[in-house]
């Protein structure tokens, strides 16, 4: 019994040779935040307080706000990733679930521009 | 819904059913990964907030003061301990699904005693992350 559908028969494409980018590029971000999160986590817990002054100063410094920019970038890539298999697992119906997927991607892409953008405003000004 | 089973035009592939529940019963590792999943899906959500902070942040003091009560409040502490926690358990559960891309510590076992380990390590870590923001 053939598991290919009559469609993908009559085009007669085979695999595009990337069936495991999506797995691997989740495990390439993974490995990166293991060291972002520590160090995210270690430096807000460490924050001496939340105001405005403080945060500001604190990310205004070029070593934290060239590692908020890989944080934020790596953090949504990487929730990306996770956000499509979820979907893509529970979202049955075909319509809905290329809707949640393109909604999903727009948001995460948005996010990622305006916390880079946020990010760099404050560390040039 | 329309399975695939539904549809006529494509061939009857074999289903993945929801195993958990009618065929399994709970048991630790299952509920470790679902927690893993459910932590990503609300890590997903606190990165917005993240986003969100940072962007009142740059767009100067009347901005972050909109935010900044509700993140002292009660209900945004608990907001910044449940993703503290979120992080820290998807973080320590992540490197155990690291060890298992290499092929270590996939029989049953050893995936009970790391999971016990990632349940302990994240409770651990995390009231060391708020004993370190006290100080």
């Amino acid at each position: 019994m053939s598991y290919r559908s009559p469609l993908g028969r009559a085009r007669g494409l085979g695999s595009a040779k990337q069936g495991t980018h999506h797995f691997w590029i989740q495990r390439v971000t993974a490995v990166a935040l293991i060291p972002l999160v520590l160090w995210f986590v270690y430096s807000i817990a460490q924050l001496p307080s939340a105001d405005y002054e403080a945060v500001r100063w604190w990310v205004h410094a070029p070593s934290v706000a060239v590692a908020l920019v890989l944080f934020v970038s790596c953090v949504l890539y990487h929730s990306l990733l996770g956000v499509q298999v979820v979907i893509e697992d529970y979202v049955a119906g075909e319509g809905a679930k290329i809707t949640a997927l393109l909604l999903s991607k727009f948001v995460h892409v948005v996010a990622a521009v305006a916390g880079i953008f946020a990010v760099l405003k404050i560390a040039l000004t | 819904m329309s399975t695939p089973a539904s549809n006529k035009n494509l061939p009857q592939r074999p289903l993945s059913p929801f195993m958990i529940g009618p065929y399994y019963k709970p048991q630790m590792t299952s509920m470790l990964s679902i927690t893993h999943r459910l932590t990503g899906l609300g890590l997903s959500f606190g990165a917005l907030l993240l986003v969100v902070w940072l962007s009142c942040l740059a767009a100067g003091p009347e901005c972050y003061a909109v935010i900044a009560p509700h993140l002292a409040a009660w209900y945004g502490k608990l907001v910044i301990f449940a993703f503290t926690w979120s992080l820290l358990y998807h973080f320590c559960n992540g490197i155990r699904h690291l060890m298992w891309d290499l092929g270590k510590g996939l029989d049953l076992p050893t995936a009970e005693k790391t999971g016990y380990a990632v349940i302990f390590a994240s409770l651990g870590l995390t009231a060391g992350v708020f004993a370190l923001s006290l100080t």
